[in-house]
């Protein structure tokens, strides 16, 4: 935070350059194609090495996986989720162009990491569970100056990350955070979802009134957080506002009256300094459980954003856990570049108690300011508000 | 000028001790920390059953913050003390006993009691629940006490309103080896908010 004659004057932070490595392609321009065209990632798996029933999922496999991270270096000391997360940050750190010295950070945003080292056949050491050691293997592999911060805060991890990065930001720490998020389909965590009898074996149905409940989804996802106007992409998007607030109510199931999600959405309008009216779009949490999608509806209805055009992108990437808030970003930003309001797969007829306004069928629309918000255990919260960046506003 | 923030009292729990501003309220000498935890909750007159369902990170954290929170004069309804928790193995100790019900197929039985604790950050959700705090929660992963990061994060919040007061600290058990370090920093206080202080802190017990 710098100060002008006394006043607070709030550093600018942009998310510019950034990378999906997803069942849809392995950087973020042909993931945006496959979704024009209609494509989802996920697919129904039969394989009892990693759950006793058939699941459906977004995986990327492991022969995709090695090709890719061969091209930049030998793959054998590396887990498949570094590798993601190496080969997607990667794009985004030659992209970027910048140097990385003491003002640089990094950002790692994972529920569970490398988890899947606890199975006896991994072929790695059971440390590589520990994220810091996770933190370090990246943080190495590219020659970070700064420790890599690891934040891991369930399902709203990857909006959270964004908020992380701002701030550190505005505290003059650094001048840009690199932030890679990723998580695994794993056994660990089918077994545990589908304990909670949640999974589907069947391609999910945000918000519809004949869901089937949720997939889980593996993605890598990357962007450069940064104050300097020289440094972005034409799908640059400013941030202007960001909270995070918990429900104080179950931690397992989200609030009834939705209020976590509601204050989150508040405080961020609030730094803003904008109305519910002037959201030109909601990229939604929408996991397609009846609880999440019904206390998202009566947190929107709330703010009086219920004729917001809002989707979920579950039905394309399924889950994707630690990643998926800024996997979602990141697509928000592509769409808004394309001035599309994209439609919400999956979706046919309304299946929440209130109104919502989920989009059926691609829109073209003159876009300016999105919302992105994320739900997850714990009773955790998160909303952040973009704009498109000034240049570009077709 | 950068308003200046205070650290206004601390926790400690470790070495089978309960401690707030360096002062020991509960010591005991079992080596267990499943018995340790329940004879402190009981000790400090904790009165909340949830508890008991708790996995042991969340009793750790569950108990270090509420020695300090139940001092303060908290509101009933709602109050805005965000949540900034760290520590080196995550949830590996509850991830551990969830892994165990899944590693061979004769004897696979994953538990939803157990798995929703596979998240470090749900200890942060059990505080917001017991003291009403419908505000910030975030929990990093550094493989040592890093009071660096934990006093900028803490100060952003405070400098940007978004949050009246900040708990920081570290909450790290896996088995019986355990270490909870938590401190309250707001516009009041005693101790200066500097990264000597809260080391000094840090290793007072």
């Amino acid at each position: 935070m710098e100060t002008e004659n006394g006043i607070v004057k709030m550093t600018k932070t942009f998310l510019s350059y950034n990378n999906i490595f997803s069942s849809l392609g392995l950087d973020s321009e042909t993931v945006i194609e496959n979704m024009l065209q209609g494509k989802t990632g996920l697919k129904k798996y039969e394989d009892t090495s990693l759950l006793p029933v058939p699941f459906c999922a977004s995986r990327v496999s492991s022969e995709t996986v090695n090709e890719q991270f061969n091209k930049i270096a030998g793959a054998s000391k590396f887990t498949k989720l570094e590798k993601m997360l190496i080969a997607s940050l990667n794009e985004v750190v030659k992209a970027s162009n910048i140097s990385l010295n003491e003002k640089v950070g990094l950002i790692i945003s994972t529920t569970k990491g490398n988890i899947d080292v606890l199975e006896k056949n991994s072929g790695f050491p059971e440390s590589r569970a520990y994220l810091s050691e996770l933190g370090k293997t990246i943080q190495n592999f590219f020659g970070f100056k700064n420790e890599a911060i690891v934040l891991s805060n369930a399902c709203i991890s990857g909006v959270l990350a964004i908020s992380v990065a701002k701030r550190f930001i505005s505290e003059g720490k650094y001048d840009h955070v690199f932030i890679t998020s990723g998580d695994l389909v794993s056994k660990f965590i089918l077994s545990g979802f589908n304990s909670f009898q949640a999974l589907s074996d069947e391609p999910c149905k945000p918000y519809d009134k004949n869901r089937v409940g949720i997939n889980l989804g593996e993605v890598a996802a990357s962007v450069l957080v940064t104050s300097e106007e020289n440094k972005l992409s034409t799908e640059a998007i400013e941030i202007l506002g960001d909270s995070t607030c918990n429900d104080a109510n179950h931690i397992s199931g989200p609030s009834r009256t939705g209020e976590g999600l509601y204050r989150s959405i508040k405080a961020a309008l609030n730094e803003a300094n904008l109305t519910a009216s002037q959201i030109d779009y909601i990229s939604a949490h929408g996991t397609a459980t009846l609880f999440n999608d019904e206390m998202e509806a009566i947190a929107f209805n709330r703010l009086g954003m219920e004729k917001v055009p809002l989707n979920s992108l579950k039905g394309y990437f399924g889950h994707t856990l630690g990643a998926s808030g800024l996997l979602e970003t990141i697509v928000g930003m592509h769409f808004m570049e394309r001035n599309v309001l994209f439609y919400s797969k999956g979706f046919s007829d309304l299946g929440v108690s209130k109104e919502i306004n989920v989009i059926k069928e691609n829109e073209s629309k003159k876009l300016h300011i999105f919302l992105k918000t994320a739900s997850g255990f714990g009773g955790c919260n998160s909303a952040v508000i973009f704009k498109k960046q000034t240049t570009n506003l077709k | 000028m950068n308003k200046e923030f205070k650290i206004s009292s601390y926790s400690h729990i470790k070495n089978q001790t309960v401690s707030v501003n360096g002062n020991v309220l509960f010591t005991d000498d079992s080596e267990d920390f499943t018995t340790f935890i329940k004879a402190a909750y009981k000790f400090l007159d904790t009165g909340y059953s949830k508890f008991f369902k708790m996995d042991n990170l969340s009793k750790l954290a569950f108990l270090a913050a509420d020695v300090l929170l139940k001092q303060e004069d908290l509101n009933e309804d709602e109050n805005n003390i965000a949540l900034i928790f760290s520590n080196k193995a995550s949830s590996l100790d509850t991830d551990r006993k969830h892994q165990a019900t899944i590693k061979n197929d004769a004897e696979y039985f994953p538990s939803p009691a157990i798995f929703v604790y596979t998240l470090p950050n749900i200890c942060l959700g059990e505080i917001s629940i017991k003291h009403k705090l419908y505000s910030e929660n975030s929990f990093f992963i550094f493989d040592r006490f890093n009071p660096e990061h934990l006093q900028l994060y803490a100060n952003s919040l405070l400098r940007s309103e978004k949050s009246e007061k900040v708990l920081c600290g570290w909450v790290d058990i896996e088995e019986n080896i355990y270490e909870a370090f938590l401190y309250l920093v707001e516009s009041n206080g005693e101790i200066e908010h500097n990264t000597e202080e809260i080391i000094r802190l840090y290793k007072i017990l």
